[in-house]
């Protein structure tokens, strides 16, 4: 295993770059990260359709989230890889095709985040802020938004730990990240394919473990946080007699 | 775009496509049934106060959760033959070593996730639950099969189903290794016919309605048999 570290380690952490194309675990986490990051605008105006009180939005934006849920991403990847050329009228490359899957995929996934961090909320932020005078968009856009999104980042991160193990299928079309790296190496060293296999899985397993206790580690000091605000000072901690439990 | 979907009851299509989705549907099935069992193992098994156990336990469950299921495929078929001995491997080579392979990988791989959705399921049971089972004469054993397991099931289903339907889409990951499952099936058709968009708009509909058909009986399912007992 320490031979084909020796050997490969490099062109599993960046691929043949700096002589070539980034790859390896460097054009996972890129493209792991820039489909969160498209998919991000797009799940906020899915989810707020979801919720909103429109139909017209709330059917298409559903269908959209149950539609692509039922449908495995190694389809998707091959719908973008075949649907994408006919729409733009030109060959394209593997990876903004891949890119380009992730987003409309993990979209549909991270709306129901958005979602739930909303509903998450107590109705009674809304409710104040549309008394206060504020209309529909702005009570979503000043009050309960911010809170919301503060409230989805433990599960945001999760959501970036699924996408990096969901870009481990683009080797495929032949993305060259650090699955694509493991097959390469697998094609050379036919030998020692177990070794090159769990190198690639402690990779994948390394930055996980760390990218998952990071989203406990969030989602502890916000509950830390929310308990002290929602507790004001000189208010007794236990529910006075009689007071539901 | 034109489309036309006439090709689909030629003979070689339609036994191609029929061969898809009894392998993925058998694929699916077994995974299932194995990971389920092997998820109350390792739930069971993680409740024995001991702390190597519960070690190994955990990295069993992390490392299932934390690799891709691509990754535990190809780590399974490449990997694994190198040390498994001679005997059982050349006893799944000749009974198709790519299905048994990729049955072992989702297997493992949605026994992990399960077993934290039962064992999740278990510590939302307060302790009087057993305590009172036990005070009325059941054994430990008993406490668990009779009192603490039916609860933990019915709070672990939604999870439960949420995680048969990433199963049921993960076997498309076997693909990858070839087994003749839809999404390879659909490939080998496109190469042979080259009508692209009808072939996969039939593999696609095949996955989103049968997917839908799990997410609808999941909502049947938290309807008819709801989380609590109490009124």
């Amino acid at each position: 295993m320490i031979h084909i570290l020796q050997k490969y380690g490099m062109l599993f952490l960046v691929g043949p770059w700096p002589h070539g194309p980034l790859g390896g675990l460097g054009a996972t986490l890129i493209l792991a990260g820039l489909g969160l990051a498209g998919s991000l605008p797009i799940a906020l105006l899915l989810g707020l359709a979801r919720i909103s009180p429109w139909r017209l939005l709330r059917w298409p934006a559903s269908a959209w989230v149950y539609g692509l849920r039922g449908i495995p991403l190694i389809m998707i990847i091959f719908w973008a890889y075949y649907l994408l050329p006919v729409i733009i009228g030109d060959t394209v490359p593997p990876f903004p095709t891949a890119l380009c899957a992730i987003i409309v995929y993990e979209a549909a996934f991270l709306a129901e985040i958005v979602r739930a961090g909303i509903q998450g909320l107590p109705p009674g932020q809304m409710e104040a802020a549309r008394s206060a005078g504020l209309s529909y968009v702005q009570a979503m856009v000043h009050v309960v938004l911010p809170q919301a999104l503060a409230n989805m980042l433990p599960s945001m991160v999760n959501q970036f730990v699924s996408t990096i193990k969901a870009t481990s299928i683009v080797y495929i079309i032949g993305v060259q990240e650090i699955t694509y790296v493991a097959q390469q190496i697998n094609t050379i060293e036919v030998a020692d394919a177990l070794q090159t296999y769990l190198i690639l899985a402690i990779a994948y397993f390394l930055l996980c473990m760390a990218l998952s206790s990071l989203a406990k580690t969030i989602e502890r000091r916000l509950r830390l946080r929310q308990a002290g605000v929602s507790r004001p000072a000189g208010r007794p901690i236990r529910p006075q007699f009689g007071e539901a439990q | 775009m034109h489309l036309d979907f006439s090709f689909l009851l030629s003979h070689n299509v339609l036994t191609g496509l029929a061969l898809g989705v009894a392998t993925t549907l058998k694929l699916f099935g077994c995974a299932w049934v194995c990971g389920f069992s092997l998820a109350l193992l390792v739930a069971g098994l993680s409740m024995i106060p001991l702390a190597p156990l519960r070690q190994l336990l955990r990295l069993y469950v992390e490392y299932h959760r934390n690799v891709p299921a691509v990754v535990q495929i190809m780590v399974w078929y490449f990997g694994m033959p190198q040390v498994l001995p001679d005997k059982i491997g050349l006893w799944i080579n000749h009974n198709g070593s790519e299905f048994i392979f990729a049955l072992i990988a989702l297997s493992l791989n949605v026994s992990a996730y399960m077993a934290e959705d039962i064992r999740s399921g278990l510590r939302a049971i307060p302790a009087t639950q057993i305590e009172a089972a036990r005070s009325i004469g059941l054994n430990a054993l008993g406490a668990l099969r009779h009192v603490a397991m039916p609860q933990a099931l019915r709070i672990g289903v939604p999870p439960l189903v949420n995680r048969s339907l990433i199963l049921f889409k993960d076997t498309s990951l076997a693909t990858i290794i070839g087994v003749t499952e839809v999404m390879n099936q659909v490939r080998a058709i496109e190469n042979a016919t080259f009508r692209t968009f009808e072939v996969f708009i039939v593999g696609t509909l095949f996955y989103l309605l049968t997917s839908l058909l799990l997410m609808g009986f999941g909502a049947w399912f938290g309807k008819r048999y709801p989380a609590t007992f109490r009124s």
